[in-house]
């Protein structure tokens, strides 16, 4: 049972380790170490076309993360004041959002984005009294929204739990001490729930972060960092890649950790 | 002319779906009084505290706040504050911060000066000078009721609301603050409203009592009112104890009814409602009006099961035949050796004007437990 258990974590994190040791080679070659040395990280964030794509991520992430945590938190807000059974409904809708593929909903977001262009552009084009109308595509938009639009259901159901365990009578004292319902929300209910929407940024912007799958369906012409990797990965495994990988990993992880901090911060007592 | 009442309710009833928590109460707070709403659970005295505050709205009838009518004035902006059962403090401010809110929401807004020196007033009147910044984890939880007691009050409120305030607290430092609420409720002379289901914490606090049973105000008085003039058999056995006998209206004069209990004894008792002729009756006598004495001169014999020694008093458990079983309670003077002991054979005696005959409600009338003594301990 023990070796199994052994085996079961080698295969999880045996490769990881791997790729974080032979970003650190000096050689040429993925397939053998011959020296400590921390070049490939000179040679990837010195090249270009890296540099674009892990720009661009940034940005997507940081503005999807953003939609995600303003919209969720909105949504979350809203679902407390429903019905239980309409509430029950929504809860059920967004677990089955977080589950789908992500093959799906790259798809499904592709198909809804081009129908979208197909109506919205000529009435576009039929508006503008010019020759060169504006014309809606693929590019940072589409990918912002496709993120957002996923991230969103995760902060929903972390700020919702984190609403849902706020003392109510929190909110009447506030309201007892004179406190408009929007004091009463800047002062006592967003405090509370802080932590849950940081959590929820910072886990939308590491989903962002290290999407391929969607990214890929909806990026259209622009290049992301897992994308660029991937696209990179066809021209042979290089040291250097293995050191954006390191890069991405080690960014991911001390996001999910400050992620999970924020939610233990300032439990409701009980 | 009468002052206005700082409290009013005029035909309240309150309807969630079905359920009626509260129908059709009609009662006045007088200004500056100590009141407390009495009452079981889920008799509705929450819900009109709860209407009081802004947080329900009544589905008929109106609320008044001295003399205005509170319909659609939202919580903050009735002249009242709350003491909530769970203190309700904000977890992620200081004690400073947290009396100072209500201060905070003031406009024109007050001068940092002014809070400052409102909130450190507060503070020593709860004896709480020199917490200010700490934070609300750190206190224990008399301190946290001290707290949530100050911001209430620092913001000068027509009327304090109180929410079982006491609940959480243990027995010595519920006593403490029993006697601390009073002399500040004496000090500040405004209106305190205290909702509690412990009926020896309302007698010992408040001016007035309101009795509420079933969503109804069942009496409101002052509490020796309450407690020696009950108004119905509810009263009787919730405010204090007492055995309640049950027997058979035999005869009827004036305000008197003789009694004929099921053991065949007749006793004289008073009556607050009309009575009829062989109605089934119950008959409230407490506990200390009871007087016990080994020579026989008393209406009832029977003999000692239980003594229970309290110090200055006596409680007796005794065996009446045919009856059941009666609660007595006598005072106890150093150096008089009147204690009776299990087995020995009591008579028991009672003034003229103790008992008290009520109606039975008829639907749990019937069955032969009714005839044992029931011995009500809140």
């Amino acid at each position: 049972m023990r070796a199994f258990v052994v085996a079961v974590f080698a295969f999880l994190y045996l490769p990881i380790a791997l790729v974080v040791l032979f970003s650190f080679n000096a050689g040429h070659h993925a397939s053998e170490f011959t020296g400590f040395s921390v070049q490939w990280y000179g040679k990837a964030l010195s090249n270009p076309f890296l540099v674009e794509a892990l720009k661009n991520s940034l940005f997507i992430a940081t503005a999807s993360a953003l939609l995600a945590a303003l919209c969720g938190t909105a949504a979350a807000l809203g679902l407390q004041r429903i019905g239980a059974r309409t509430r029950a409904l929504f809860d059920a809708l967004l677990g089955a959002a977080i589950v789908v593929p992500g093959v799906v909903i790259g798809i499904s977001t592709l198909v809804a984005l081009v129908q979208l262009f197909a109506v919205v552009n000529p009435f576009l084009a039929s508006l503008w009294p010019s020759d060169q109308p504006p014309r809606l595509a693929l590019g940072y938009g589409s990918i912002i929204a496709a993120h957002g639009l996923f991230s969103m259901a995760l902060v929903t159901m972390i700020v919702g739990t984190r609403l849902g365990s706020l003392d109510r009578n929190l909110v009447e004292a506030s309201s007892d001490l004179y406190a408009t319902p929007l004091t009463t929300f800047r002062s006592i209910v967003l405090p509370q729930i802080m932590p849950a929407v940081t959590a929820g940024f910072l886990l939308a912007f590491t989903f962002s972060f290290d999407d391929f799958i969607i990214a890929f369906f909806v990026a259209g012409a622009q290049t992301t960092l897992p994308i660029y990797v991937f696209a990179s990965i066809r021209r042979g495994v290089t040291p250097e890649i293995n050191a954006i990988a390191t890069i991405v990993l080690a960014a991911s992880v001390l996001l999910v950790l400050l992620a999970q901090w924020q939610l233990g911060r300032r439990k409701p007592s009980p | 002319m009468t002052a206005v009442p700082d409290i009013e309710f005029r035909a309240v009833t309150k309807r969630y779906g079905t359920v009626t928590a509260v129908s059709g109460i009609d009662f006045a707070v007088p200004p500056s009084a100590f009141v407390a709403l009495l009452g079981p659970s889920g008799c509705g005295k929450t819900t009109c505290l709860r209407m009081i505050g802004g947080f329900e709205q009544p589905s008929e009838g109106q609320v008044l706040i001295r003399g205005r009518d509170m319909a659609g004035t939202p919580p903050y902006r009735r002249p009242v504050n709350m003491v909530f059962q769970q203190y309700a403090l904000f977890p992620h401010l200081d004690v400073e911060e947290n009396i100072s809110y209500g201060l905070r929401q003031a406009r024109p807004r007050l001068t940092s000066r002014e809070i400052a020196s409102r909130v450190g007033g507060a503070l020593e009147t709860v004896q709480l000078a020199g917490y200010g910044r700490r934070k609300i984890h750190e206190l224990s939880g008399g301190q946290q009721q001290r707290v949530a007691l100050a911001r209430a009050l620092v913001n000068k409120p027509a009327v304090l609301l109180l929410d079982e305030p006491l609940a959480a607290l243990d027995k010595k430092l519920r006593t403490d603050m029993q006697i601390e609420l009073q002399n500040l409720q004496r000090e500040i002379g405004i209106t305190f409203v205290l909702v509690t289901h412990d009926q020896e914490e309302a007698l010992s606090m408040s001016d007035f009592v309101c009795v509420m049973n079933g969503g109804r105000v069942v009496q409101l008085g002052q509490p020796s009112e309450i407690y020696d003039e009950p108004a119905d058999l509810f009263v009787a056995a919730f405010v204090g104890k007492t055995n309640l006998l049950s027997g058979k209206v035999a005869g009827l004069s004036g305000d008197r009814v003789d009694v004929a209990l099921a053991d065949g004894t007749v006793i004289a008792a008073r009556k607050r409602v009309p009575l009829g002729r062989d109605e089934a009756v119950s008959v409230s006598l407490r506990p200390e009006s009871l007087s016990l004495s080994a020579t026989g001169e008393g209406r009832l014999k029977g003999i000692v099961r239980n003594r229970i020694f309290l110090g200055s008093t006596a409680e007796y458990a005794i065996e009446v035949q045919g009856i059941g079983s009666l609660l007595a309670k006598a005072d106890h003077v150093i150096g008089q050796g009147n204690l009776f002991k299990p087995g020995e054979p009591v008579a028991i005696g009672f003034a003229a004007g103790a008992p008290l005959a009520f109606p039975r409600p008829k639907n749990n009338g019937t069955n032969q437990r009714e005839d044992q003594h029931v011995e009500i301990l809140s």
